[in-house]
Order: C-alpha cells, then structure tokens, then sequence
C-alpha cells in the first residue's frame, strides 16, 4: 500500500525550482503532486511523478541531489472534519506524522492527501480497520 | 616613549656583535639539547662552531610549522619541563596544534618586549590600558597583560567578548589605552554607538592593535570612529607572542623588530634565498634569547618587506612592513587561525559528509564571519528539514568546539561548490582589509 514519493535538495535560490520543474518536462514526467519545504538557505521539494525512474534519473544526471521515501496516499472525505478524523486516528496510536501534502487530483468525491509516517505498516492497518481508504501504490502514480 | 633607550636606539655597530653573541649560544643551546636541531645541523654538515659571523645564519637550516608540529608536544623544548612555567598553544595546520614554552626568564623577556611595545604605541605608567585581547592558551591576553604590569601601567584583563560590558566599564574606569583585534576595536565602536555612547567622550589617547591581518583604510576608520592613534603590532606564539615587533606612535610607518632578540630574514618562498631589504617575501625569525623554546630561522609565512632606514623616532632597529599575506592557506577569524584541512577533519567525522566544502570569509559589521558550505550529497540528504537542520547545527558545533572558531554551516547543492580545473577552490575571503 506504499508509494514512493521522491525528494529533491534545492538551494534557496532564484530559478531552482523551475529547473526542476523544466528537467521533468523534458523528461516527459508528469508531476502529481509536490510540497516544498524551505528554510533560508536551503528547501527539499517532495514529489510525486508518474514516472518516478526517469523522474530521478532525469535529476540526477543533471547533478540533483535526490532521495527515495515511501509515503501513504490516503483518502480523505472531501467535508469538514473530513482530515480530522484521520490525524485522530493517528494521534491515537501515537503514529507520528512528519509532513502531509494534498493531491491535486480527486478521487471520486473525496481529496488524497500523501502522508510521511514512520511506521507505514501499522498505519495503514489502522487506518483500513476504520474504514479509510488507503490507494495502492500503483494507483497513485496514475491517478 | 622609548622605555629601554640602551637597547632600542643603540648604534648598529655595537648591536651587531651582541646579536651574533646571542646567535651562537642559541645555537649551541638547541644543538645540544633539541634532538631535532642537532639532526637538522648534521644533515647540513655544520656546527654551532661554523657561525663566526651574521652572515652564517644563512648556513642553519630552515624550521617550518610542520617541523614544529611533527614535535607534538614538547619535542622542540630546549630546557627540561622542571624549568618551563607557561605553556602556550597555537593552532596548526592539521589536528595538531604547536605548543610553545617558557622559562621564567623567557616570560621576563616577553613582558620586557610587551612593555618597550606598550611604550613605543604611546602607553606609559599612567595609563589605565582595557585589554581586550583573549586570554588563555592564545597569547594575546596574556602577553599584553604582563607587559602592561612591567610598564606600570593599569591593566584590565578584560578578555574578549562581553561587549556592552565593556563599554560600560570603559564609561565607567576611563582607560586611555585600548589593546585588540582590529576587527573586535571596530565592533566596539558599533556596540558603543548603539549604546549612545560616544567615543569622543571617552578617555582612549591610543589603540594597539593586531593578531590579524588590516590595513591603512580600516587603520583610519579605527582611528576616526575611537577617537585615538592607532598602532600595529605582529607576533606569533612560535617566536614568543605579541611584542615581536611594533610601531611607533611618532611614524607609524612600519613595524620595528626588537632585533636584540629576534633576527629577521626575508626570503624567496620558493628557492628559500634571502632577499636584499625592501623585496618582498616570506618572513623568517631566529629568536636568541629564548630559552624553553628557541627557533633557528622559523618560516613564519607571513608576507612582508623590511626596511633599514633609520626611523623619525630614533630607534636603530630595523622595521618590518605590515604583513600583506600569507604563503599558505592559513585564514585568522577573529584573531583565531584556521586552516581549511582542519575545517575538512572536522566535518569528515561527521557521517556521510562527502569533502566537499568551501570556506566562506566575510566582514559584516565590522566582525569576520566565517560561513562553511557543504554539499548535499545522496547519503547526507533527507526528505526531512529537521534532520538537515540538526546537521547545519552538529557541523557547527564542531567546528566552535575543536576550533573556538563560531562557523554558520550553508548546505548547498552538489556541484554548487565552484571546481576550478578539477581542483576545488577552497577559500573564498571577501574581507576588504
């Protein structure tokens, strides 16, 4: 139920965005859905592509340094409350989150949101006893 | 003032033959009891016997920092520990540091140099001097310190840091004579002017100022913004500290070299052959009073001229110019030398930190900053902030704790670091001096 979600270092400089955002297009990777993280010095830009090889091979050769982390796509109902009652689910079990991103797209009715937990496993097993919908992997890169 | 009148303005003529006196007991000192000065004389095929006359000088063998380090930590002491009272450490090239000693005559010589120093910057017994230099394993504090004491004069062992205290007790004691990096005596003056305090309304008449490179320009804006003469003043811990050599407040145009003490060569980095005075080339010391820790013509690699003319302040020794640079890599930040290798141990201890890095020096605020870059390879990176963060704050831990030096550690993408011909560029100093 894992998807793979790739990180890029980024100077916080002007124009190192669009580079990346230029490589990809050249690259013919379609982004699904990105967050960026700054500080003043520096940013790490998340992705995630519907191509992820060529997405880092594309970076990497263009001397980007880049990182691998698997995430979980999740469904959240698309209604107040609807993300709340996922984070409780989640603080209940005392399953940290790192960091969370929205995906561009829906799913049917409701939005996708990417979360960065430690303990993948466990959360999506809890996750699924209460009725959320976890997306496969697969599925994401499509969506 | 010329405190020591017998020695300082003596003819050369008669100076000359004490200095060869002083050379050839020096030199049967350190053959006799350094083991590596006497391995050194052999490979040169000479002998204490061979100096008959200055001349000779040219005959010893170079010593280097790295002969000085190689001999961690008392190797090139010349009398045994029982007879040492103060040790001194100042930094090398790599992890080790050069560890410098003193007898209790040599700490008398020292403060006699620092005192015929304080004079010659305009200081004398009545004077209230505000030392600001740091005190402990650095020589600065201490050397001033003792020198200030042997003058006469009133010493605050007021050490670094701390500013707008230190503004407060110089509104408060009114010293007239200020002892500093040039670069911390500029900071002064911007924490007082934030403090309404002016300058003019203290008490400083003058400033001796060293331990790092400046120039005529930041010499003019420190004499403008303390409202005092400014003075320079050279020394390095291998030779004795402070008090090598100094300006006088009458010409402040060049460095006189107590030469009763210290003989001074200047030499082609390169072939190692002396110039003639007034070429510029790497600075070379014998020191021939020392006891604990005499050098026989020790490459300082610093970058200088000298300049025989007789001086408007009756003086007889010889005159260095200020110091334009350095033969070797060797950064001082805030009076702390650095070199880049030891910024690389450090962040080689670090796990996953590739050698890439690149050395940044600024002046901002009239203090030197260093900022270290890092590039960002694929086994330091992560996905999260927090932990780039946490290295940022680790490397500059490090950094602060194995080199007293404060570092601001800038994570930069590969490749970010300029290659110059395959070879990194290390260094980038932007420092106007």
């Amino acid at each position: 139920m894992r998807a793979e979600q790739i990180s890029v270092f980024l100077e916080n400089k002007a124009g190192r965005l669009a580079e990346v955002t230029s490589i990809l297009a050249e690259a013919d990777v379609n982004i699904r859905a990105l967050a960026l993280a700054d500080t003043s010095d520096f940013g790490v830009l998340r992705l995630i592509v519907n191509d992820n090889e060529k997405a880092e091979a594309a970076l990497k050769n263009r001397g980007f340094t880049v990182g691998k982390t698997d995430v979980v796509a999740v469904e959240v109902e698309d209604r107040p409350g609807g993300l709340h009652r996922i984070l409780d689910i989640l603080f209940k079990a005392e399953i940290n989150v790192e960091y969370m991103y929205a995906f561009v797209t829906q799913s049917g009715s409701n939005a996708i949101m990417i979360f960065r937990i430690d303990n993948i496993d466990e959360a999506v097993k809890l996750l699924q006893e209460n009725n959320v919908t976890v997306i496969n992997g697969s599925k994401v890169y499509t969506l | 003032m010329i405190l020591d009148i017998g020695f300082e303005t003596m003819p050369r003529e008669d100076l000359e033959p004490i200095v060869l006196r002083r050379l050839k007991a020096t030199a049967d000192r350190v053959y006799a009891n350094v083991p590596f000065y006497r391995k050194k004389f052999e490979e040169n095929g000479i002998t204490p016997n061979d100096i008959q006359s200055l001349e000779d000088l040219k005959r010893l063998p170079f010593t280097t920092k790295e002969d000085l380090r190689d001999n961690y930590p008392f190797g090139m002491f010349s009398v045994p520990m029982d007879n040492v009272v103060r040790i001194h450490v100042s930094s090398g090239t790599t992890g080790k540091p050069i560890v410098v000693g003193y007898t209790a005559r040599d700490v008398g010589t020292w403060a006699d140099l620092m005192a015929r120093s304080l004079a010659a910057g305009g200081a004398t017994r009545e004077d209230i001097i505000h030392n600001a230099y740091g005190y402990g394993l650095f020589t600065g504090g201490l050397g001033i310190h003792y020198g200030a004491e042997k003058l006469g004069a009133s010493v605050i062992p007021v050490s670094g840091g701390n500013t707008k205290r230190q503004i407060v007790i110089m509104e408060d004691f009114g010293p007239t004579i200020l002892t500093a990096t040039p670069s911390y005596a500029l900071h002064l003056a911007e924490v007082a002017d934030e403090m309404g305090v002016s300058f003019a309304d203290l008490k400083f008449k003058f400033g001796i100022f060293g331990a790092e490179p400046w120039s005529e320009n930041m010499r003019e804006e420190i004499e403008r913004k303390l409202n005092l003469t400014a003075v320079d003043i050279y020394g390095l811990s291998e030779v004795i500290g402070p008090g090598v050599s100094i300006e006088c407040h009458e010409a402040k145009n060049g460095l006189h070299i107590f030469e009763d003490h210290f003989i001074p060569e200047v030499i082609d980095t390169a072939t190692g052959e002396v110039l003639p005075h007034g070429e510029t080339g790497e600075l070379v010391f014998t020191s021939i009073t020392k006891e604990a820790f005499p050098v026989i013509r020790y490459r300082t690699r610093d970058i200088t001229s000298l300049n025989p003319e007789p001086c408007i302040c009756g003086r007889t020794h010889i005159r260095m110019n200020r110091v334009s640079g350095r033969t070797d890599d060797m950064l001082i930040i805030r009076g702390v030398n650095v070199f880049p290798s030891q910024i690389e141990s450090v962040l080689m201890e670090i796990d996953n930190v590739e050698p890439y890095y690149q050395l940044v020096v600024d002046r901002e605020d009239k203090l030197d900053t260093l900022t270290v870059m890092v590039e960002v390879g694929e086994r330091l990176f992560s996905d999260e902030v927090k932990h780039l963060q946490d290295l940022e704050r680790n490397i500059a831990k490090n950094i602060k704790e194995y080199l007293g030096v404060s570092a601001k550690v800038k994570l930069v993408e590969p490749k970010g670091i300029a290659r110059s011909e395959g070879k990194a560029v290390r260094v980038i100093d932007n420092r106007k001096i």
